[in-house]
């Protein structure tokens, strides 16, 4: 990134068989700017981690590329086509605590959820989906839990059901909030495990990441977010203590400002 | 009291079976959508509902008589659109309640149910001054309205037939709300559980959500008459959460919910005829000789719900402490082969009185203790001879497991935590409980096979079952 205002750039031109394309993507909450004009394109066949303090704008990053987070500009591509066309290509994995987990439904129906836009409206989930689902949930160890309600699984069991869920989604990109967090030392094997053989496969995933100390042994390529894009690449270049510094260091106290302006604006 | 409970119900006639079969199939139909209400923890938006489509019911009314009156529809059709219009009036205000109040938390920055009670009270209360102002043109009761007359609604039979009009509104009901269930199952169920990725994967949970707003208006509509819409709130949300704590698969809950909305109705009636004669004559109130059904109705749904409270096998109070209680029971069983074990290592096996009255037990602890020693001589894990307590084959196995547990355990505190020999015991004595025999394999190893404890004490090999 160039350090020298002055200095005129062109628009990034993005390649069209990148998974996810972002072109100037600025996203608000209730009008305060969270993110902004982040341009983006995720490389294929990478396992991506997003980087950044809290309330860099990381989950919403990814809630606002699918969609579920109203964009005030930009345009998002998932493989050079809007997010409406490509909704098979793209498996998302939300918080674990985004969901009810006293619901009255066993590990094997919520991966079975996954499948439900390939089993179609007002279809059954039939035997032949169960099975796509079980062989999701041994894939993660997880078989023998496959009958239990879901509030009866640890914290880890819990997340290896939503990353079965996304897995049986047979997707070609992953977009992951956060799934390294609270889980134990088995399920953070059996995710990395996961994220390599999904990389074998030719698949892309990004991932937010907490633990620093990981980022450079689990990912290929980071990108680091604290409220807009700092830098993103490969992990050898992209991930220096000189990065982390500007990602860490603080806001940029201008666009924290003026971010806060646009939320409560001063009454004349 | 038993006869007497019979000589009230002797004079059943078909027209008590009509107001229990029209009970059933109003409160079945409310469990249905009740039912995803209850998951979406959205059971406030019923109990909203039920008031403000008051305000539809009666727009309907006033709309189609203000048609008949301009002689835009004939007379003889004027009953059936005026039903149309009470449907179609309740179910606009069903929807513009949920969009209000949507947009009273987005825009006045409330909590969802602050936003849901400025929207519930305003459209209430403008329903019950529109009943007041055309009270001259048209026939609403209003205490009918609130309370529901299960009793007169069944005496409005269609034609010749016998079969009650609001029994035949209500099983229509029922049987739109069992189809839309069966249909979009899958849907409702993906929607309250994860409605983030019923919207990635394009399933439109705004839509199911709307579909079930829209069943759940009409449906307290055409349960309006028999139950009224004070009461209307039961039969929506308390079955459903019963059957929340009944079942921990939804098409079990959407069962029992249903098969609770049928036994409410039956019973509710039941009661409704007997309770009060022969529980008020005997308070002195010889005077209060019936009680309405729908009132009944809810008590014993609400009856049902505290039972289930306590007797849920899995999420049961009682069930709880009963779970606990058994948790206890083992480990004091273990506690006690422990001790044995132990004192046979070094000394003389231990008598009753001793293991008993071991001074660092407390009263409770003593008492369960004995009752431990009962149990485990009739399972054959330990036997008495003159006054000392041995271990059989049996229990020494099992007392060997928990040693072994104790000791391994010891060895690895004593490894990875600097404490205090003294300090060991304690988290041993209560971790014990919980390792088996591939987490003690797991410790061994990770300890490379000791032979002893940090005291010095020899840890048993693993018992072969």
């Amino acid at each position: 990134m160039s350090t020298d205002a002055a200095t005129s750039r062109t628009p990034p031109e993005h390649p069209v068989t990148s998974p996810l394309t972002i072109d100037d993507m600025t996203v608000a909450y209730d009008r305060k700017p969270v993110l902004w004009n982040v341009d983006y394109d995720a490389p294929v066949g990478k396992l991506v981690a997003i980087v950044g303090p809290n309330g860099a704008g990381k989950s919403t990053l990814i809630r606002a590329v699918l969609d579920l987070v109203p964009r005030v500009s930009g345009v998002v591509q998932f493989f050079g086509q809007p997010y409406r066309q490509q909704r098979n290509r793209v498996a998302y994995v939300p918080q674990r605590g985004s969901v009810d987990w006293d619901f009255p439904v066993s590990a094997l129906d919520v991966v079975a959820m996954g499948l439900y836009r390939q089993i179609g409206w007002c279809r059954p989930v039939t035997k032949k989906f169960k099975e796509l689902a079980m062989q999701a949930l041994d894939r993660l160890g997880m078989a023998a839990f496959a009958r239990r309600q879901i509030s009866q699984l640890s914290g880890g069991q819990q997340q290896r059901v939503f990353l079965a869920r996304a897995l049986v989604q047979e997707a070609d990109l992953y977009l992951m909030d956060e799934p390294f967090t609270g889980v134990d030392a088995a399920t953070e094997r059996a995710i990395v495990d996961l994220l390599r053989e999904l990389q074998t496969q030719g698949k892309t995933a990004l991932v937010v990441h907490h633990d620093l100390q990981t980022v450079t042994e689990y990912f290929d390529d980071v990108l680091l977010l604290n409220l807009h894009l700092i830098a993103a690449g490969p992990t050898e270049d992209v991930f220096t203590v000189e990065n982390l510094r500007k990602t860490y260091g603080g806001k940029l106290a201008l666009l924290d400002q003026v971010g806060q302006r646009i939320a409560v604006p001063e009454t004349r | 009291m038993v006869a007497e409970f019979w000589t009230y119900l002797s004079d059943w006639s078909s027209f008590d079976t009509w107001i229990v079969v029209t009970a059933a199939l109003s409160a079945m139909a409310c469990a249905l959508p009740g039912c995803f209400l209850v998951l979406r923890r959205q059971s406030l938006l019923g109990d909203v509902l039920s008031h403000t489509v008051l305000l539809g019911i009666v727009l309907g009314f006033l709309g189609s008589h203000a048609l008949l009156v301009g002689g835009w529809i004939l007379p003889s059709s004027y009953p059936a659109i005026q039903k149309a219009a009470i449907f179609a009036g309740a179910i606009i205000i069903g929807m513009i309640t949920a969009v209000l109040a949507d947009a009273v938390k987005r825009i006045g920055r409330t909590e969802s149910s602050a936003a849901l009670g400025v929207v519930y009270t305003t459209l209430f209360a403008a329903g019950l001054l529109l009943i007041r102002l055309a009270a001259d043109h048209i026939h609403i009761d209003a205490d009918c309205v609130l309370f529901g007359m299960e009793e007169t609604a069944v005496l409005d039979t269609v034609g010749t037939t016998g079969i009650p009009r609001s029994a035949i509104v209500n099983g229509g009901m029922l049987l739109v709300n069992g189809l839309l269930v069966l249909l979009f199952f899958k849907e409702l169920r993906l929607s309250s559980f994860d409605p983030q990725l019923a919207d990635t994967l394009g399933l439109r949970p705004g839509v199911i959500n709307m579909v079930l707003l829209i069943a759940t208006s009409a449906t307290l509509v055409a349960a309006f008459e028999s139950v009224g819409n004070i009461l209307v709130i039961a039969m929506l949300i308390v079955p459903p959460a019963t059957a929340f704590l009944l079942s921990d698969r939804l098409p079990f809950m959407v069962l029992w919910s249903l098969f609770l909305a049928g036994f409410c109705a039956i019973f509710g009636h039941i009661f409704a005829l007997t309770v009060p004669p022969i529980l008020f004559s005997r308070m002195g109130w010889p005077e209060v000789d019936g009680a309405r059904t729908a009132g009944m109705m809810a008590s014993v749904a609400g009856i049902c719900f505290f039972g289930a409270l306590l007797f849920s096998p899995r999420k049961g109070v009682l069930s709880k402490l009963f779970y606990h209680w058994q948790l206890q029971l083992r480990f004091i069983a273990e506690d006690v082969l422990g001790t044995i074990y132990r004192s046979q290592e070094t000394r003389e096996p231990p008598s009753k009185q001793a293991l008993v009255f071991d001074p660092s037990l407390r009263w409770k602890q003593r008492l369960l203790t004995m009752w431990a020693l009962v149990r485990m001589k009739q399972l054959g894990l330990v036997v008495q001879q003159q006054g000392e307590v041995l271990l059989t084959a049996k229990g020494t196995s099992l007392a060997e497991a928990i040693v072994r547990s104790h000791r391994l355990w010891e060895s690895y505190m004593a490894r990875h935590l600097q404490l205090p020999d003294v300090h060991l015991h304690a988290t041993a004595e209560w971790v014990e409980h919980y390792l088996d025999p591939a987490l003690r394999e797991a410790l061994e190893s990770e300890l490379d096979r000791p032979q002893s404890d940090p005291q010095g004490k020899q840890i048993p090999a693993e018992p072969v079952e």
